[in-house]
């Protein structure tokens, strides 16, 4: 009954064209990328081998070091936030809004689709303090307090970030954990009630665990994405002032296309991809998931 | 019964449930109705006055000037022109790809959808380097094809898994049916199995369309022209003919770039949602 959904050609015909076109913009370029590791130099001058001086010039690098670190701080720092925010709106849809969730999970999802570079620019006016007084800052004025000049340290400038990658991204993790929280049947949470657990105890005891594998994709989901970002700092400080918020992403790139020194920027991707990879694999450990469960 | 009424009734009473929404709104619309008021204004008006003023006078000239003086129209243009075309190629190869790994039955199968997964996973940055010297040595350099190209590619991934998935829900015993009268397993791909994932098709085309139309990192790195650059690229470097920064219109080059993603989800939200939802727990 199988042999003609075996058919052979009619596989390669169907599968070919794609495998082909990923292979060859992505799994070669991959392994290529390795290889420019080993190498200086960029496209246009040509690469000269170096052997492993660019894995020496990374491990000794400083500006590797802060980059790294503004990466991993960032990461943990939004993922908490997006994660926590995102549960918190559930629950809020779930046991207060319920059937009249569905207008409010619609507007705050919407800024999940804007473009990040649209975002990016709005919220550097919003906290702008000159050439006019932005709204954030005019608010705290109104209160009596002074205008922060948000871009002006490396400090402020994170907090700007993380409220701008919290604010893009709530209503999607809303949605995300809503619909684990939906899944959790009427008659175990009566139950419970029943038994007298109620607030913050039926939560903990109840809620939580029974949400606890769609909680655990959350976090997989969002610290890979937040390890590669890119978009919303290039928009927002381009990694400034300084390099007070540059990430590895964006220190590769500019080491690759500002520096045109492919070889080190090749290596700085590489390392990290090796992070990117690790922590996912760490993070699937932690949730004890079945890799294979949809 | 009585209890689940008796809830209904009471729960939405509460006055902090009320608070909470109306804080969560504001928080979410106050900076887009800002960045809409603000667009309207002049560079005076928007200088001296104070942040929360209505425009003094509703400058919609800011809008051609941003399109043309600008450059705005110039870039949407580009970004359709590499959209489009991408998002055709992805959809066709990766739902012919997805029905390969999930209706048919062959050795290897699981392994290939497992080399298409680890490209999820991978950062764009590990690419970027080697398809530079590819585009620059095969001469496209000054062309939209290093976008076209790299979008497909990186879109395949997500595609082909999402549209797998979508097929598992599509009974095999159907396709069997159908060629046993003759018609090639082609055939019955084309002509039965895409009026039954039309919908899906719709959904991931959707989610491909936010990624890519949004996406910075690889218009940044192909696009070396200014007569190539998307809109993203163009909006990062909005100066266009003006010299000193405009505000109005450059506010008016952000709304435009926001407008296009609020059209479409002002009608398929529902669709939206549910596709970039997806597509993230099964990543």
């Amino acid at each position: 009954m199988h042999r003609v959904l075996g058919d052979r050609k009619a596989v390669l015909i169907l599968l070919g064209p794609a495998l082909l076109v990923y292979s060859l913009i992505m799994l070669v370029p991959m392994v290529w990328s390795f290889g420019y590791s080993f190498t200086e130099g960029n496209t246009v001058e040509g690469f000269t081998g170096n052997g492993l001086d660019n894995f020496q010039r990374l491990f000794s690098d400083p500006a590797v070091r802060d980059a790294l670190w503004f990466t991993a701080k960032y990461a943990v720092v939004v993922t908490v936030g997006q994660v926590v925010a995102g549960y918190l709106l559930a629950l809020l849809y779930v046991f207060f809004l319920k059937r009249a969730s569905a207008l409010v999970r619609t507007l705050v999802f919407f800024p999940v689709v804007l473009p990040t570079v649209a975002v990016g620019l709005l919220f550097q006016k919003f906290f702008q303090v000159a050439p006019q007084t932005g709204p954030v800052n005019s608010l705290l004025n109104a209160v009596g307090l002074d205008s922060v000049d948000w871009f002006g340290s490396a400090g402020h400038a994170f907090w700007v970030l993380i409220v701008m990658d919290i604010w893009r991204s709530m209503g999607f993790y809303a949605v995300l954990l809503f619909a684990g929280l939906v899944d959790i049947p009427e008659e175990v949470l009566e139950s419970a009630r029943l038994d007298g657990a109620s607030g913050l105890r039926l939560v903990r005891h109840i809620v939580l665990p029974m949400s606890f594998p769609v909680l655990m994709s959350s976090v997989i989901f969002s610290i890979n994405g937040t390890l590669k970002v890119f978009d919303s700092i290039v928009a927002l400080t381009n990694g400034g002032p300084g390099s007070g918020t540059t990430p590895l992403t964006l220190y590769m790139f500019q080491t690759s296309f500002t520096y045109g020194d492919y070889g080190y920027g090749s290596t700085i991707a590489l390392l990290l991809t090796v992070v990117c990879l690790l922590v996912t694999l760490v993070v699937f450990r932690v949730s004890r998931r079945d890799p294979t469960e949809g | 019964m009585a209890i689940d009424t008796s809830v209904r009734i009471r729960r939405p009473r509460r006055l902090w449930v009320k608070l909470v929404v109306a804080g969560l709104l504001v928080v979410e619309v106050y900076p887009l109705v800002w960045m809409f008021l603000t667009s309207l204004k002049s560079n005076d008006d928007y200088l001296n006055n104070s942040t929360w003023s209505l425009p003094t006078t509703w400058e919609w000239g800011n809008y051609t000037d941003a399109w043309t003086t600008g450059h705005i129209g110039l870039y949407v243009q580009n970004s359709l022109l590499a959209v489009l075309p991408a998002l055709a190629l992805i959809l066709l190869l990766g739902t012919a790809a997805g029905f390969a790994l999930q209706v048919m039955v062959w050795r290897g199968r699981s392994l290939t959808l497992l080399v298409f997964l680890t490209g999820m996973m991978v950062p764009a940055q590990m690419i970027l380097l080697p398809l530079f010297t590819v585009y620059f040595q095969a001469g496209l350099s000054g062309t939209l094809w290093p976008l076209i190209l790299t979008y497909t590619g990186t879109g395949l991934p997500l595609t082909v898994f999402m549209m797998a998935t979508y097929y598992k829900t599509v009974p095999r015993e159907l396709f069997e049916a159908a060629t046993i009268d003759g018609a090639g397993i082609l055939r019955a791909f084309w002509t039965i199995s895409l009026p039954m994932v039309r919908n899906s098709i719709l959904t991931v085309g959707l989610v491909q369309f936010f990624f890519i139309w949004n996406d910075l990192l690889i218009a940044l790195t192909f696009t070396n022209s200014q007569d190539l650059r998307t809109i993203q690229v163009g909006l990062l470097n909005f100066t266009g003919d003006f010299g000193a920064t405009q505000y109005g219109p450059l506010f008016a080059a952000i709304c435009i770039n926001v407008f296009g993603t609020l059209v479409i989800y002002l009608f398929l939200n529902q669709k939206v949602m549910k596709g970039l939802t997806s597509g993230a727990v099964k990543g």
